[in-house]
């Protein structure tokens, strides 16, 4: 029998064109034809468009564009305008920040400015589609959650690539452009600043991010678990509990002792997510403005605990003891 | 519907085996090293063991020969710093030398068949050289080298020239007026991380007293900032060079340090200290030993940015924590371990040859071209 499930959908979710609620005098701001994907349809709806652009949606693109050709033709001069070695390299090419002489001044293009130039580019980018999704919000008369969640994430962005560099007084601060170099760049960072595992929001910023991958895992599956009694109609289930979101919430009653509603479930879920970023963002900032060394500052205020020394006779920095030839 | 679940599910066994392959095949040995809990241990993989055990198994040593007679130096012409040695422990060395560095060329690989004595090929004053550079090392680096030494072996293992060293790197070529920050291409030296691609030009090839301006301990020392302006791009750069480390050692991060706390000396393991003394004796090797060689090396023995190929961890280590796993070879070969010095030595063409009477035992040389 053809029954109807969520996620893995064995019959197709699709209508005829549908444009959507009517929005008033931005509707010319919703662009595009209406086509259906039978693929598009496995997965969600099989619907494709159209698509809400506006202005800010298209200087945003506009900018993102300029943006990731800068990053790119840069990491491509860096090969020498070799197409194999782009493709060959790529994980390791990158559009590094200026050298550390220039502090916050304004770098020659090559030796830095154009890193400035695309994370300013970027950064309008990531600005403006914020401000289409707060629009788009608006429009259709929801309220702001997505945009406050996703400012949450660009607090991350610019603390790592504006704020902390500026307090700290210098562009080289902040992080690269380009895959390996950025991971290379995070490793760098914890070691500089005397390993960031003991910088207590970086411990936040991991227990929420595990925390949100669990409870996005532990929501999904018990939705999925009770769809067949109407679970995945949550909203109804919320304003009318219904023998799913009983089962569902005695579920985790009886497995833990405590269970969120059909309702807090999601503001759990949203305050997980969003505190990942925004904790993050507070530890990367304080590094090197207010804290020098995290596994120095773990021992002074009693986190981080000693261990009895490996050898009988600790070992001395050899430049107290030294006996070079 | 359930053929195509069938070969999406071949596909993706397909794709995590291969994804797989990659992998060091468990199970993986590892040893405790502090204290528990730490996470203080070395791991390593059984089948790279037994290659390494396998890598450096350590040649026959020649026949002993007594020590007296008359010195090589009152019987062969020309001979700089052997001068000490008998005739026959004279003899015994060269033939090592042969087995260790040039064993299918043999003698002619330095000498001309005119006469023994003539510096005609460069490959002769190259092992004065090298012989020189080995004897220091092991009369004054017992810091790093302990009383194991090292002999020609250690690095050449049969080999013209030992299969790790390095030369300036000039980098990938790149868009002329472009600046690459020396980082951010596929990094041989930083073991294909994408962080500078020649820490070795940067920390192992100095003058003593240019050291301690080098950015070696990046990190702070202090809770909070004490003024302290070391950049993330210089933590990178010295990270490279403990790559290459790792990699020439086949060692993990905590070999050395608690990785805790990296730059804690009180938490790091003893191999820390011989590791700092390392990088000392390979930039002494490269600065007073190799470079001044840069003069009269053929081309072909130099690298794309003509300077001499020089030593790093990887020349001795060649993979292993301790080079040929600990084996000691000096014992067999005292002289590399002690300044043999001819006591009458031969007029050399240049003004530095009469220095080369001074026995530099406990001295450093100031510039190894005085021994020579």
């Amino acid at each position: 029998m053809i029954e109807y499930q969520n996620i893995f959908t064995q019959v197709q979710v699709d209508a005829p064109d549908y444009p959507g609620v009517p929005i008033g005098k931005d509707e010319y701001n919703r662009v595009g034809g209406i086509t259906h994907s039978w693929l598009a349809g496995k997965f969600g709806d099989a619907q494709i468009g159209p698509i809400y652009l506006g202005p800010f949606g298209v200087l945003s693109l506009l900018f993102g564009f300029l943006a990731f050709e800068i990053i790119g033709l840069n990491m491509w001069a860096s090969v020498n305008w070799d197409p194999i070695e782009f493709i060959r390299q790529l994980p390791w090419l990158a559009l590094e920040p200026p050298p550390p002489q220039y502090g916050l001044s304004i770098p020659p293009l090559n030796d830095g400015g154009w890193w400035l130039l695309a994370g300013f580019f970027l950064t309008v980018s990531i600005l403006l589609w914020w401000w289409r999704t707060f629009k788009l919000s608006q429009n259709l008369g929801m309220s702001n959650y997505l945009a406050w969640a996703f400012a949450a994430a660009i607090w991350l962005y610019l603390v790592l690539g504006f704020i902390r560099p500026i307090l700290m007084g210098s562009w080289s601060e902040a992080v690269p452009f380009g895959l390996f170099p950025h991971l290379d760049w995070t490793a760098a960072f914890s070691l500089r600043y005397g390993n960031l595992f003991y910088n207590p929001f970086h411990m936040l910023s991991i227990v929420f991010l595990y925390g949100s991958a669990i409870l996005f895992a532990m929501h999904g599956a018990t939705i999925l678990a009770t769809s067949r009694y109407g679970a995945d109609r949550e909203i109804d289930q919320i304003t009318d509990l219904g023998t799913a979101g009983e089962r569902d919430m005695l579920f985790w009653r009886w497995c833990m002792g405590f269970n969120a509603s059909m309702e807090s479930i999601h503001r759990w879920a949203w305050w997980f997510a969003v505190l990942t970023v925004i904790t993050g963002g507070i530890g990367i900032l304080l590094t090197g403005t207010v804290v020098e060394n995290w596994y120095l500052w773990g021992v002074k205020h009693g986190i981080a605990p000693a261990y009895p020394a490996l050898d009988a006779a600790p070992v001395v920095d050899p430049l107290i003891t030294e006996t070079q030839p | 519907m359930r053929q195509i679940r069938l070969r999406a599910t071949a596909t993706a066994a397909l794709l995590s085996g291969l994804i797989l392959t990659g992998c060091d095949t468990p199970p993986v040995e590892s040893v405790q090293r502090g204290y528990r809990g730490t996470g203080m241990e070395l791991i390593a993989s059984p089948d790279d063991l037994a290659a390494t055990v396998a890598n450096n198994q350590v040649p026959e040593p020649q026949p002993p020969v007594p020590a007296v007679g008359p010195k090589a130096a009152d019987i062969y012409q020309n001979v700089q710093i052997l001068g000490d040695l008998s005739v026959g422990e004279f003899t015994r060395l060269m033939a090592a030398i042969t087995q260790w560095v040039a064993p299918e060329e043999g003698c002619n690989y330095c000498h001309v068949a005119e006469g023994f004595q003539l510096d005609t090929k460069y490959t002769k004053k190259v092992a004065r050289v090298m012989i020189a550079m080995t004897q220091r090392a092991n009369a004054d680096w017992g810091d790093h080298v302990g009383n194991v030494g090292v002999t020609c072996y250690t690095c050449h293992r049969g080999n013209n020239i030992p299969e790790y060293v390095w030369a300036q790197d000039p980098g990938q070529a790149h868009a002329a007026g472009i600046m690459t920050a020396s980082q951010n291409i596929a990094s041989e030296a930083g073991v294909y991380s994408s962080l500078p691609y020649d820490p070795f030009t940067a920390y192992l090839d100095g003058a003593k007293e240019d050291d301690a301006a080098l950015p070696w301990r990046v990190a702070g020392n202090t809770a909070l900032p004490n003024g302290n302006r070391s950049s993330i791009k210089q933590t990178e750069w010295i990270y490279s060079l403990m790559m290459h480390f790792s990699d020439s050692l086949g060692v993990n991060c905590t070999h050395c340090h608690n990785s805790r706390a990296f730059y804690d000396w009180e938490q790091s393991s003893p191999e820390r200290v011989r590791a700092w003394y390392g990088i000392r004796m390979v930039r002494e090797m490269n600065h007073e030993y190799i470079n001044p060689t840069t003069e009269w090396l053929p081309e072909h023995r130099k690298g794309p940015l003509g300077d001499a190929l020089k030593v790093n961890c990887a020349t001795c280590h060649q993979g292993a924590y301790q080079p040929l796993l600990g084996a000691n070879m000096v014992k067999d070969y005292p002289n590399l371990a002690r300044y043999t010095l001819a006591k009458k030595a031969q007029p050399m063409d240049d003004a530095d040859a009469s220095e080369a009477d001074q026995p530099a035992a406990n001295s450093a040389p100031a510039s190894a071209s005085e021994a020579f």
